[in-house]
């Protein structure tokens, strides 16, 4: 009798190189920098310019960076959003910018656009990391 | 520093930057890319076109 699990590829572990590592590493601290340091210039300047003005034009539209202290489930949420944009949230905690107070309708999109940053960049370090590990050309 | 954005530009500026990374980390080549980040884009704008009739409609 024909055992079916047999009949199936076994997942390939892929290697642990430094680039695996690090790629998707300083890609969350820097955002596109994990597509630079592997030569992929456009890609990671896109990416880079794309997160950057992402989350300045939030920031602009005077939206709300989120702590890590938030107490309410959506607060924390927001803080995983935000914390994905890795270098840009921490220099703008350390500015203490993103505390401004509502002025018009509009700024909860400042607020949305920081999340969606920082959840694009998680998108980009892992995009990074497939490619460090040759899965993505 | 302080932006104001109508919802439209607001919306639309998210659809940019969005599709422009969905595009590149979604697709291998250069062409796919490309094809993808427009047909997100194209998405994002045609989704804020219905919400907005959507929300017409349930005004009325």
């Amino acid at each position: 009798m024909a055992n079916p699990s047999t009949n199936k590829e076994t997942p390939i572990a892929q290697p642990v190189t430094t680039m695996s590592v690090v790629a998707p590493a300083i890609g969350w601290l820097i955002p596109g920098a994990g597509h630079l340091i592997q030569k992929r210039w456009i890609r990671g300047l896109l990416l880079m310019a794309s997160i950057v003005i992402m989350f300045v034009l939030g920031l602009a539209l005077q939206g709300r960076v989120y702590r890590p202290n938030g107490g309410d489930i959506l607060d924390i949420l927001g803080f995983v959003g935000d914390v994905g944009a890795g270098g840009l949230y921490i220099v703008t905690r350390a500015l203490d910018l993103g505390q401004g107070a509502i002025a018009h309708a509009t700024a909860d999109y400042g607020t949305k656009y920081i999340i969606v940053a920082g959840l694009l960049n998680f998108i980009s370090a892992a995009d990074a990391y497939h490619i460090a590990i040759g899965k993505k050309p | 520093m302080n932006l104001q954005l109508s919802h439209f530009s607001a919306a639309v500026l998210f659809g940019v930057f969005a599709s422009v990374v969905f595009g590149i980390t979604q697709r291998s080549t250069s062409r796919e890319q490309i094809r993808y980040g427009l047909y997100c884009f194209a998405m994002f704008v045609g989704g804020v076109f219905l919400a907005g009739w959507v929300m017409w409609l349930l005004r009325r």
